[in-house]
């Protein structure tokens, strides 16, 4: 038996931490919880949780089949709560989906034209990279909760005023 | 003065450690503590600051690994560093407002490679054999104190995990396994060591990439001592694992992320110029803040955690928020 018990959260299972204000404002602190805000998201909703100017975390609740994303701009996911599985296909023409320069992911209309790269099958704790140039989707079965780095984009959803504490 | 130009002393025959100078500075230890004496501008006189010998290794391992790190180092709530990136500011009470108020603070400014020669020269003498600054205090126990005994260069030298890109890759940094030399720490024996199902199409070999990272991290054989897991231009994902206490409080020059991925660190958030208490956050799973870039903070992890610092690398921020040109808060809602 391990002397020690790692705790993680999930989507079923979080306690959301606290702010003890001495002499600041709580907003300061831009304070939230990945699966308290994934488990109020709808499915594939890119919530940002972190924002470093241009640059972002976003909270994503794995739900059913995404919609087909890419990025000018390598990505990367990872799992914290469920199993995900990523499909990836190597665009023929990116530019003509993420024109050269765009910032975060946009959504790729229809199926994406381009060759099979294949398949990961993700579960928690695991990360996966999001090449640039490649169209991307999830799959999860079952309620899931990914974290995702990128860049601020189109479908980016900013809500600090409901995920965090005031 | 150039990398080589350590100046240091003998070794006393009553402790068997070296003491060292740098500029108005000097560094002394003996079996228990460490002692950092300089000028009081004010009177000229010498002022001297006492830290326990461990805490101060442990800290200066910290900023000799991080490269000065972005911003201040504070040894504790009188001493440390600023990184001007490629130069140093050391200083003694400077944002400690009693000791600023009464002249008696100093700060002195040095080309990098010297302060880095001259930190690294004092912990490879006073770390003794069997002490791992960077180790838990569970796991490293009382080496530390005593006479000089030895090395330990092994573990004083530990190269900072970086990545290009993410581990795994071809060419890039390597995963960590029984065989690399990283078994996984006493406190994480119960995580997962499964790995994700990449099916990767001929070709497609070095793009279509996965890794545990919670594997990873629970294989990482220090504490407080982020590596670089994942980069999307200069966004860098830091993850690390924590136990016990940060060594240092580390003051921004610019805003750093939290995002809490195991068990509960407490925050401590002071003011960066002078200490003040602000608040008190206590991160659980799946909990993220933000760290403002007027603060310092210090954490503390009663049991070892895994944190995800994210970074920041632009090289132009410190001014950029220095000047005002950027919030200080990054959010406002």
């Amino acid at each position: 038996m391990s002397a020690y018990t790692t705790r993680f959260g999930s989507l079923r299972n979080f306690q959301k931490g606290e702010i003890e204000i001495i002499s600041d404002n709580p907003k300061n602190f831009a304070f939230s919880n990945v699966f308290d805000v994934a488990s109020k998201s709808a499915p594939y909703e890119k919530v940002v949780v972190a924002r470093n100017l241009q640059y972002v975390i976003e909270a994503i609740r794995a739900e059913g089949t995404s919609a087909w994303y890419a990025a000018d701009h390598d990505e990367f996911v990872i799992v914290m709560d469920g199993a995900v599985e990523v499909e990836l296909v190597k665009l023929d023409n990116p530019a003509e989906v993420a024109l050269p320069g765009t910032n975060g992911a946009v959504m790729v209309r229809g199926e994406p034209a381009g060759k099979r790269m294949g398949r990961i099958l993700l579960g928690r704790g695991h990360q996966a990279l999001l090449p640039k140039g490649a169209a991307y989707r999830f799959r999860a079965e079952q309620p899931g909760c990914m974290i995702q780095q990128g860049i601020f984009g189109a479908l980016s959803v900013e809500k600090w005023a409901d995920i965090c504490y005031r | 003065m150039n990398a080589n130009t350590i100046i240091t002393t003998a070794p006393s025959k009553l402790t068997g450690y070296c003491e060292f100078q740098l500029g108005n500075f000097s560094f002394s230890r003996d079996e228990y503590f460490v002692y950092v004496r300089w000028p009081a501008p004010a009177t000229g006189t010498q002022t001297t600051h006492v830290m326990s010998a461990d805490a101060f290794l442990r800290a200066m391992m910290r900023d000799v690994a991080w490269g000065f790190f972005y911003g201040q180092v504070n040894f504790d709530a009188v001493f440390g560093t600023t990184n001007l990136y490629g130069q140093v500011e050391v200083y003694a009470g400077a944002f400690n407002p009693a000791y600023a108020s009464n002249k008696l603070a100093l700060k002195e400014t040095f080309d990098t490679p010297i302060v880095m020669a001259t930190f690294k020269a004092i912990l490879d003498d006073w770390t003794n054999k069997g002490f791992d600054p960077f180790a838990a205090p569970e796991e490293t126990g009382t080496a530390w104190l005593g006479q000089k005994n030895g090395h330990n260069r092994e573990a004083i030298d530990r190269a900072r995990a970086t990545c290009r890109r993410m581990p795994g890759l071809k060419g890039d940094a390597p995963l960590r396994t029984d065989d690399s030399g990283y078994p996984v720490n006493r406190a994480f024996r119960d995580v997962s060591q499964d790995e994700p199902v990449v099916m990767a199409e001929p070709g497609f070999e070095n793009e279509v990439s996965a890794f545990n990272l919670f594997k990873f991290l629970s294989r990482s054989d220090v504490t407080w001592n982020p590596s670089i897991t994942s980069v999307c231009k200069e966004s860098l994902f830091c993850p690390t694992t924590e136990e016990y206490i940060l060594p240092i409080k580390h003051g921004n020059d610019r805003v750093e992320w939290f995002l809490q991925l195991s068990d509960e660190i407490t925050w401590d958030v002071e003011s960066k110029e002078t200490g003040m208490p602000r608040a008190k956050l206590t991160m659980r799973p799946g909990d993220v803040a933000c760290m403002p870039a007027d603060i310092r903070h210090q954490g503390f992890s009663h049991k070892r955690s895994m944190l995800l610092v994210w970074e920041n690398a632009n090289p132009e921020l410190p001014k950029l928020y220095a000047s005002g040109k950027l919030p200080i808060n990054p959010i406002a809602f």
